[in-house]
């Protein structure tokens, strides 16, 4: 089966000589939700704009499942669905108007009773008849995803979808994007936030200063996110490890015990370290807990 | 294969956008053009003598006519393109597997159709103050149909051209609508000296006005010859504008 996105040595200089995407090289397979993460600036946003459209390239070739997005843009853009970053809305415009004029732009002949199912699967069918400037933020970003599937799209973009969103309909959202999975739509989104990949991402790709610095399953990558420490520190100074304590993973730092957690494990383990602390007379003086947050992947990935 | 559906849906937008503010892009230009008629066309028209043999009131009403559909031509397609641009609605129609000239259709047919719609209003509207006399009724609406067109492109050019509001005014005030009030809108060339008539004959607009009095009295300032010439040359160099604008991405896409 094609891939529903290969893009191919893609460079992008802005036109005030800005260098914003360097020899961009990425396949999204059909089917999955690819989560695009980086700092502020890296790029992503640029990187989307680009599959879409909306920005042209300098070099490179991007294709849609096979069409390429520029020789045959019609057929690639019909397979994408895109809701960017900053929210723009007609005010005036009523919602259900606006949804039929997105369907209509993408070539698709009206039809009552998807448009019906969309705005109620969003939570708006009951203001499909107001205006667009009486809606909340929250709304008008549920209206955009609205938009970005009235015309059935295979691939749908979500940059930073869930930004200014409560925190309950953040997780409701997770599950219209696991939904829309199941449909077979492609999904890839941005996101600040490591929560919202680690629930629902099947890929997670990280870029930084234009570059793709690392592309990896979820499962993997969260093993390095995974990294959690603690730090013990201790009362006296000890110089090597007792036995009884070796099959933790742990390593000595004069009067520090550095302790690696095995998330899988945690509950288990960490009583039975107490326990073990006890019997080998090691005294606790304080205890400190480290995350391995997404920042220090970044800054970790960004050394290299 | 054409997006017909994506054409038709940026036209029913921008068409429903004029009934939604219909006071404004339809009232308005109607009360000022009664203004012009009534201050000029009755009020000083009846102490002017006849121009070519029409009474002065008569005289301007393809002017008048002229001058709004120009103007609001320009305005309409300058405004439907810019502002999307502005509020950044205009992802949507970039990111939408439709063509440049798709687009361009879209916005300048509805641009053009409320001029026309303008244009017949005034035409109505002005038969209640003269007995209203169209000798070729069919060049009339055809000069009617080009002329809004070409001034919608022309719109639609400065709407991409401009990144600011100041910009979208720009061109209109300082160029069209002094060009358009020397241009015969309210006057025969022939009633100025002759150094000014040869001037004048640099102004397209007064090529647009002639051909359309001409469809109303078969009275013209130059030949009716020239002015068609004029009028298919300036469509010509919009649409060449467009095409090339759209080869080279200006200041839409980044
Ligand atoms: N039109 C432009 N002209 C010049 N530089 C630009 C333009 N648009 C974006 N940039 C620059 O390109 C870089 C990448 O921007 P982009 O919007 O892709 O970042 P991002 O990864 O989406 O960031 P964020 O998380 O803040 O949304 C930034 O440094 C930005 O300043
Ligand atoms: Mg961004």
């Amino acid at each position: 089966m094609s891939e529903a996105i290969e893009i191919n040595n893609v460079n992008k200089v802005y036109s005030n000589g800005f260098v914003a995407l360097k020899e961009i090289n990425l396949k999204i397979h059909s089917g999955e939700i690819f989560a695009l993460l980086g700092p502020n600036g890296a790029g992503k946003s640029t990187l989307i704009n680009i599959i879409c459209g909306l920005t042209k390239k300098n070099t490179g070739d991007v294709s849609i499942f096979d069409f390429d997005n520029e020789k045959s843009y019609k057929q690639a853009r019909s397979l994408i669905g895109l809701v960017p970053q900053e929210i723009a809305t007609d005010s005036f415009e009523k919602v259900i108007n606006t949804i039929r004029f997105t369907r209509g732009l993408f070539n698709k002949p009206n039809s009552d009773k998807y448009i019906e199912s969309i705005l109620k699967k969003l939570s708006l069918w009951e203001k499909k008849d107001q205006q667009i400037r009486t809606l909340s933020g929250g709304m008008k970003r549920r209206l955009m995803i609205a938009k970005a599937l009235s015309h059935e799209p295979k691939i749908l973009f979500l940059d930073e979808p869930t930004a200014g969103v409560d925190v309950d309909l953040r997780k409701s959202m997770w599950e219209q994007i696991i939904k829309l999975k199941q449909l077979g739509v492609t999904i890839v989104l941005t996101t600040h936030y490591i929560e919202e990949a680690e629930k629902i991402a099947d890929r997670i790709g990280i870029i930084d200063k234009g570059k793709i610095i690392l592309v990896e399953d979820k499962r993997d990558i969260l093993k390095k996110l995974g990294n959690r420490k603690i730090i013990f520190s201790l009362a006296n100074e000890i110089n090597e490890l007792p036995k009884s304590l070796k099959h933790f993973d742990i390593s000595v730092d004069k009067n520090k015990l550095i302790y690696f957690i095995d998330k899988a494990n945690e509950e288990k383990e960490l009583p039975k370290l107490i326990k073990d602390f006890a019997h080998n007379s090691i005294e606790v003086s304080n205890i400190e807990i480290k995350e391995n947050t997404l920042e220090d992947i970044f800054i970790e990935l960004v050394k290299k | 294969m054409i997006n017909f559906r994506g054409l038709m849906s940026i036209y029913k937008f921008e068409m429903s956008r004029t009934f939604r503010t219909i006071t404004q892009s339809i009232a308005s230009p109607v009360i000022s053009t009664m203004l012009y008629f009534i201050v000029f066309g009755t009020a000083i028209g009846s102490r002017i003598e006849a121009i070519d043999g029409l009474d002065y009131g008569s005289f301007i009403v393809p002017g008048l006519i002229m001058l709004t559909i120009l103007g609001q031509s320009v305005s309409n397609a300058s405004f439907g393109i810019y502002f999307p641009k502005f509020t950044g609605t205009i992802y949507e129609v970039l990111s939408a597997p439709i063509s440049p000239l798709e687009i361009t259709c879209g916005y300048v047919a509805a641009a053009a159709s409320k001029s026309i719609m303008v244009g017949t209003i005034i035409l109505i509207t002005s038969s209640f103050f003269i007995e209203l006399k169209i000798l070729h009724p069919f060049y009339m609406l055809l000069f009617l149909i080009i002329i809004s067109v070409t001034f919608s492109l022309l719109g639609f050019i400065i709407g991409i051209w401009a990144d600011g509001f100041e910009k979208l005014q720009l061109i209109p005030l300082l160029i069209i609508t002094p060009l358009t009030f020397l241009g015969g809108s309210f006057y025969s060339i022939k009633m100025l000296p002759p150094f000014w008539q040869e001037i004048s004959m640099f102004n397209p607009i007064v090529y647009l006005v002639s051909a359309f009095r001409w469809s109303f009295y078969e009275n013209s300032d130059v030949s009716i010859l020239s002015c068609v010439l004029a009028i298919t040359s300036f469509l010509l160099v919009c649409v060449v504008v467009v095409i090339l604008i759209f080869r080279y991405g200006y200041k839409i896409k980044n």
